[in-house]
């Protein structure tokens, strides 16, 4: 029997990861640059982490990623896992720098390798929200 | 007058059980206060210092902890940044011992993680309402899933094997072997470990810690009181903590909290590797100890492969890492690091048997709590025989 498909839930937001939450929902990964030290940041803040400055952009990325590290889940007691097992838990590193967790989909799981090259695949939830995911590029 | 050297571990209590469905979490904490309070000749009045954290305590829990010992004392620290909680209330307590705030500190931990059939490992993701975790929550990132991501890392950059990981589990478990109150006793193979079903790749069942209940409690108190009671005093010579998380995008996974925890212990210690004697450290996966020696600079990066081989960290090896079992084997109660520093100081008093390592002088101690790919603490302590 094949895993089921992951159902991912809407995430839960707030003012200061909307964008990235509704960047999703539109295909887009949405991240932050501060305004005044020009470093991008991830995950999304009020304000910036290494200068405390509050004047933040967003900016839409490219969606091209090399996988960092990864391993294929056989076992999660979670309803929502559980039978989705095996599935690929990952870190992704963007061209832009930070690095997401994902899941790797569109491929066999003992096919994935670290440096593989991906790119950002979504799933969109309720309010027009998106799940990223990354699949072979 | 310095931290270093002038307070100790003056009482150490494991508790027996790995079993306690009639128990509470409570309960098996106020049991092991009674036992390190014994074991150390003081009375529950001498205690004016509490320091526990627990899998459920929460706000207040600290103080609800008091009122259950029928306790009420002058420093209250309830610390909870996972299984290397313990290790940090060492510190703490020394710390607030050496300033004047309290004299005598409890330290306790209890769980019934196993009896109420708590998946520690394999049941984490999937929601909850918080914004901040939303970046992680979709994705069902398991505990063991958060350390398999680091052995992943560590074996595409250094070619480490899972026989390598596995030689680790082989120890742990001969070592339980010489420990009457180990859960687990029957030795095993690398094969048995290699082929065991996997739980999240390169880790296989046996690379990961048992659930066990259990708990355990200890007393620091200054030197100098340590020196008027029952035992051999263990004296604290340094100490340190660190945090490691995902900063805003890429930190390096193999840089664990044990390398800046690890080098204050040393620095305030004043000593180098080749006096410490033997290691206790949090072993919830085989790749948690291995990446950690690395972190504590027993080895260099990409060396712990080799390192652990050989017998090196086994009793009679050049440097015994858990002589007990470890969370691996012996026990693991959700949060594990109360029993690091026990059987630390029961080494430290020597007269354990088969299981002693032989002039046994300096432990360092490490913790490791969270979830080490992804957010996690570390706490470490050197201990030396008075
Ligand atoms: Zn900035």
């Amino acid at each position: 029997m094949s895993p089921k498909e992951i159902e991912y839930r809407t995430p839960s937001t707030n003012w200061q990861t909307l964008a990235f939450w509704e960047g999703c929902g539109r295909g887009e990964l949405v991240l932050q640059r501060c305004q005044d030290c020009g470093i991008v940041q991830h995950r999304p803040r009020g304000l910036c982490a290494s200068c405390l400055s509050s004047s933040l952009d967003h900016f839409v990325a490219s969606g091209r990623a090399k996988v960092h590290t990864f391993t294929i889940t056989h076992q999660n007691g979670m309803p929502a896992f559980r039978d989705a097992c095996p599935y690929v838990l990952a870190y992704v590193d963007l061209e832009e720098g930070p690095r997401l967790m994902t899941h790797i989909v569109g491929c066999a799981p003992e096919s994935v390798f670290i440096d593989m090259a991906v790119r950002a695949d979504f799933v969109i939830t309720d309010k027009d929200l998106g799940i990223p995911r990354f699949v072979p590029a | 007058m310095s931290l270093s050297g002038n307070v100790a571990i003056a009482g150490a209590y494991e508790h027996p059980t790995r079993w306690a469905p009639d128990k509470s979490e409570s309960l098996i904490m106020a049991e092991c206060a009674r036992g390190a309070l014994e074991d150390a000749g003081l009375e529950l009045s001498d205690v004016d210092g509490l320091f526990a954290a627990s899998m459920s305590m929460g706000i207040m829990g600290v103080a609800n902890l008091a009122e259950y010992l029928n306790i009420k004392p002058r420093y209250l620290d309830g610390t909870n940044i996972g299984g290397s909680s313990f290790v940090a209330h060492v510190s703490h307590a020394a710390a607030a011992i050496h300033a004047g705030l309290c004299e005598v500190a409890l330290v306790l931990y209890g769980s019934t993680a196993a009896s109420n059939a708590m998946a520690i490992g394999t049941g984490l993701g999937g929601g909850g309402g918080d914004p901040e975790a939303a970046f992680i929550a979709p994705y069902g990132m398991t505990t063991v899933g958060s350390y398999a991501m680091v052995a992943q890392r560590h074996a595409h950059l250094y070619g480490t094997r899972p026989e390598q990981l596995a030689e680790i589990a082989v120890t742990m478990r001969r070592h339980a072997s010489l420990n009457p109150e180990a859960k687990m006793q029957k030795l095993i193979t690398v094969d048995d470990v290699l082929e065991s079903r996997i739980i999240s790749t390169p880790l296989h069942l046996l690379d990961c810690c048992i659930i066990s209940d259990g708990g355990g409690a200890l007393i620091v108190t200054s030197l100098e009181r340590a020196r008027d009671l029952a035992k051999t005093p263990v004296v604290l010579q340094g100490c340190g903590e660190a945090v490691c998380h995902q900063e805003i995008g890429a930190p390096d996974l193999l840089t664990i909290a044990a390398k800046q925890s690890g080098e204050q212990a040393f620095a305030m210690a004043g000593m180098s590797h080749d006096e410490v004697d033997l290691c206790t450290i949090y072993d919830s996966f085989t790749i948690t100890l291995l990446v950690t020696l690395e972190n504590l600079g027993f080895c260099k990066p990409g060396e712990g492969g080799a390192f652990v081989g050989g017998g090196r960290i086994g009793l009679g090896g050049a440097l015994p890492v858990n002589p007990d079992g470890g969370g691996l084997s012996s026990n693991h109660p959700g949060m594990r690091g109360i029993f690091l520093v026990i059987e630390a100081v029961r080494q430290l008093r020597g007269g354990l048997g088969p299981r002693q390592v032989e002039g046994a002088e300096v432990a360092l101690v490490h913790g490791t709590g969270g979830t080490l790919g992804s957010l996690h603490s570390g706490a470490t302590l050197l201990l030396s025989r008075d």
